[in-house]
């Protein structure tokens, strides 16, 4: 606990400080074969699993049911069509849900019929929906929409507010990172794509942006007058707002998380799949993420896009010279002292 | 905002908070105790149960429904749901061929009407009317006196149409029993025999239409109005105007010049002769049959007549919505159970108690005593959010649904980020030695901007969301936006003003260690450390110098640019070889 305080003590003065900027090579490959296998996985694996919103089906539902096996649903399916591979699934508590391909309406009626026997429930606590195939897409369609929107004004914002499009490109570029890392776990997860991760989705990005804003007005404030400056370079200047704002990272980061986490892993055995386990997986992840990427990604891309204008190259030359003279005086002190003495 | 002087601040913003929060509870206890608003918030139809329709659409003529018509119809009554001030109802289309629509709770029997209302609307002239009872048996024209068409019918108007199985029908129809063979729509190009039903004002009336004249899809717009008098001032009475488009305009035009011949030779007001009448019928029934008291050459009839607002609404919406010209029979109705929402709700808000558990464990923890600061900080904002989603949901129809609760959940970490940011400035502003009045002040300063920009952010992704997305993305981004401007209230009128009066404690000034503001433990290190050693001023990030005055920057400034020559100079000296010692 102290030593948390001291640790965030040191990165403030710059005694304790860990590299991110200058180790910016290293960063931009491992984001880049994530990146890469987070295209691959759902490739490999054959694509995304579609909800039955994106596939289209028949979904029924049963309340307060006596035991949530769920062989019993199977079972109730495939004496009504053979051959079918139902989905059952327990959402909340007592109640199951099964989803299978497009029913005629004889079969759904067969189904409902078994399923009341199957789960000893009473006729109304059996609910039976199709979904058209359009549904998810249609709200995929306008989420991408409002997506394409909200970075094309997120970007003119940021700019705007920073004076600077280069802290715009760099926001934008750790999000597409953590959108494709956390689409990529999401895939490799074989949790289903619903319209509520969608909606996670979203949040992650917004999460994403918003987090670096944090950072990089710090960022701008230790680099408000860098022309004028000649005791750390651009980059190390950089690196240290990013280090000073490493444990407001950390923090937030934990006090996002936790109630997410708390959704994913305690919720998820109470609930079982449904709305609020498809979104919190995508948000758990999407911070985790978000905030790595705008340390190791969004703070190092910045300050390498701006590192080799003249102004910075020359203030980064003053910089090496003072230091050179620094350790000149200092090697020549220390040879006059013994003569002293 | 308060002044934030070097004199000490007054609570005036905290009181003000006060107002507002106990001005939220009024209006919502003023809205329950006269019954119509509610302590609980309302819930959409996935916590609540609701209620689902299937919609079959139906085209004129019984060919198949194409896919650009089905979306057509989904939009239609998309608009017409949400007309009807109903949120979160879903629509969707189901295998290409039926729309669905999900309502939250159980429907009003004018929302149920409203969406089942047929668009298929069109004008036809009248022919003949009576009242809306049949003809007794035995007073029934005799089968020699049945009309007999003499000639092929001139025009819409003419009595020609009338033959004598129209007629026996017209006779024998009774409005007060429902049409229930009414599988396929009427051909247009045919007389049509149907009733105008009773309302609390009129009684049923029935009618023999000509065919088609103008279509519902020729109607641009409708509106609503007070009608306005000779002079422009305005009356009492209710009128609506239709908007044609050009091609309804030409259509009507001729119509009219027919129909207002028989409106003057009839004798003009007193007249009786319904052949001046032009039906607007809707799903083959008579909504309203006005007279053609002037010939409409511009396209923009008005009806007046005995309208009350809410009719003329209501006329006013029909005309609005009948531009479509697909009709729909509701093929299924079901109720969504509630248990399912009700076991979801309670699961969701159990985890994010749990999640704030932890929050605040974490924040005590990090943070000792200010932690109670965010603690307090995030009650109030839950107190707003909560307030305001419970007046929205009264006032505006709002409906919480599974997915705003995960968004007031996720807005917990967001909220609390507000907090941090500022906790850590002022925790900064600590280590760089000051002491704790002005390092609130300082701290507030730097991380006022950084808040403001980041939820700037926040609220922009909530706005994108709300406009662009559909269903459930809706009820979310709503709650988003909504914590959003909860939080930043939240930090400038309570947590910043709490810190104030707290910075001025014995407990926080002089930096208890529970305080969480330990100056020693935060490694604080002090302006001037005795003589000779005054720290650079490069230590000290040049926004701090805020307070200082213009001339202490000046100097600064002066210096700087001193030292860039120096190091200019060194710059050149060391290009040239091995640099000598200054000084």
């Amino acid at each position: 606990m102290s030593s948390f305080a001291k640790f965030g003590n040191d990165l403030y003065t710059g005694r304790r400080s860990y590299d991110f900027v200058a180790a910016k090579k290293i960063w931009f490959i491992i984001a880049a074969v994530a990146v890469a296998l987070s295209i691959l996985i759902p490739v490999a694996k054959g694509g995304f699993n579609l909800g039955i919103e994106f596939r289209g089906g028949s979904e029924f539902t049963v309340s307060n049911v006596k035991t949530t096996d769920a062989d019993l649903g199977e079972k109730a399916v495939q004496d009504v069509v053979p051959g079918s591979v139902p989905r059952v699934a327990n959402v909340a508590g007592t109640t199951m849900r099964i989803q299978t391909d497009k029913l005629t309406d004889d079969e759904t009626i067969k189904i409902k019929e078994g399923l009341t026997s199957a789960y000893g429930v009473t006729d109304n606590e059996v609910t039976s929906t199709f979904v058209g195939p359009t549904w998810g897409a249609d709200v995929t369609k306008q989420a991408l929409i409002g997506l394409v929107v909200f970075v094309a004004l997120a970007t003119v914002l940021m700019a705007l507010y920073f004076r600077t499009w280069k802290m715009s490109v760099s926001a934008i570029a750790g999000m597409l990172v953590t959108m494709f890392i956390t689409a990529g776990v999401y895939a490799l997860s074989d949790f289903e794509v619903t319209p509520s991760a969608i909606i996670g989705f979203l949040t992650v990005l917004s999460y994403s942006l918003y987090d670096t804003v944090v950072v990089f007005d710090k960022i701008r404030e230790n680099t408000a007058e860098i022309e004028v400056s000649t005791r750390r370079t651009f980059g190390e200047e950089v690196n240290l707002a990013v280090n000073q704002t490493l444990v407001r990272s950390i923090n937030t980061m934990m006090v996002a998380i936790l109630p997410v986490g708390a959704i994913l892993f305690i919720g998820a055995g109470l609930l079982g799949a449904g709305t609020l386990r498809d979104l919190s997986l995508a948000l758990f992840v999407g911070i985790l993420i978000g905030t790595a990427a705008t340390i190791f990604i969004a703070a190092p891309m910045y300050a390498w896009l701006r590192q080799s204008e003249p102004l910075l190259v020359k203030q980064a030359q003053r910089v090496e010279h003072r230091r050179a003279e620094g350790a000149k005086a200092a090697v020549e002190k220390a040879a006059a002292q013994p003569a002293k003495g | 905002m308060a002044r934030t002087g070097r004199k000490k601040p007054s609570p005036r913003v905290l009181v003000w908070l006060g107002v507002i929060l106990a001005v939220l509870t009024a209006v919502l206890a003023g809205g329950t105790m006269s019954g119509v608003a509610s302590w609980a918030p309302k819930l959409a139809l996935d916590l609540e149960g609701g209620t689902q329709m299937i919609l079959a659409p139906k085209v004129e003529g019984g060919s198949d429904i194409n896919e650009e018509q089905l979306n057509q119809a989904v939009a239609i009554i998309r608009q017409r749901v949400d007309g009807s001030g109903v949120a979160e109802a879903e629509i969707s289309t189901q295998s290409g061929r039926n729309v669905v629509v999900s309502l939250p709770g159980t429907p009003s029997a004018e929302t149920r009407a409203l969406i089942q209302a047929s668009a298929d609307m069109n004008f036809r002239p009248v022919l003949l009317a009576a009242p809306g009872d049949p003809v007794p048996e035995a007073e029934r024209t005799p089968a020699a006196q049945l009309p007999k068409p003499t000639a092929k019918p001139q025009n819409g108007s003419d009595s020609n149409w009338i033959t004598a199985d129209i007629f026996k029908r017209f006779e024998a129809l009774d409005c007060a029993k429902p049409q229930q063979d009414k599988q396929e729509r009427s051909d247009p190009a045919k007389p049509l025999v149907t009733c105008e039903p009773a309302t609390a004002e009129t009684p049923a009336i029935k009618y023999i239409l000509g065919p088609v004249e103008v279509k519902g899809v020729e109607i641009q717009g409708s509106t609503f109005q007070l009608q306005q008098g000779a002079q422009g001032a305005v009356t009492n009475e209710w009128a609506v105007n239709i908007q044609f488009n050009a091609e309804g305009t030409a259509k009507f035009k001729t119509v009219t010049e027919r129909l207002h011949q028989f409106y003057i030779t009839a004798g003009g007001d007193t007249g009786t002769d319904p052949k001046s009448q032009f039906a607007i019928v809707l799903d083959d029934q008579v909504i309203s049959a006005p007279r053609a008291q002037a010939v409409i050459t511009d396209g923009r009839p008005q009806i007046t007549g005995g309208f009350t607002e809410k009719s003329a609404k209501v006329l006013s919406d029909q005309l609005r919505f009948g531009a479509l010209p697909i009709s729909f029979d509701i093929q299924s109705e079901q109720q969504i159970s509630a248990t399912l929402g009700g076991e979801q709700l309670r699961m969701g808000l159990l985890a994010g108690l749990i999640g704030l558990l932890l929050v605040v464990v974490y924040s005590l923890f990090q943070y000792r005593a200010l932690g109670f600061v965010t603690v307090a900080s995030l009650v109030v904002a839950g107190a707003l959010t909560y307030l305001a989603i419970a007046i929205l949901g009264w006032t505006e129809n709002y409906r919480l649904s599974l997915a705003g609760v995960a968004g007031i959940i996720v807005a917990i970490g967001q909220t609390a980020d507000s907090f941090i940011v500022y906790f850590e400035r002022i925790r900064d502003e600590l280590r760089e030695g000051r002491g704790l009045v002005s390092a609130v002040e300082n701290g507030w300063k730097r991380a006022k901007r950084t808040v403001l920009a980041s939820k700037a952010v926040n609220l922009l992704a909530a706005l994108v969301l709300y406009f662009v997305a559909v269903g459930n993305v809706r009820g979310f981004a709503f709650t988003l936006g909504l914590t959003a401007i909860a939080d930043l209230i939240v930090v400038f009128m309570f947590t910043h003003p709490t810190l104030q009066q707290l910075a001025r404690t014995r407990f926080f000034g002089e930096g208890h260690k529970f305080s969480g503001l330990d100056p020693e433990r935060l490694g604080a290190v002090p302006l001037y450390r005795g003589a000779g050693r005054v720290r650079t001023p490069e230590d000290t990030p040049s926004v701090v110098r805020a307070k200082n005055t213009g001339a202490a920057a000046e100097a600064e400034r002066r210096m700087t640019i001193a030292e860039r020559r120096r190091a200019e100079q060194q710059l050149a000296g060391s290009s040239k070889g091995p640099a000598k010692e200054s000084k």
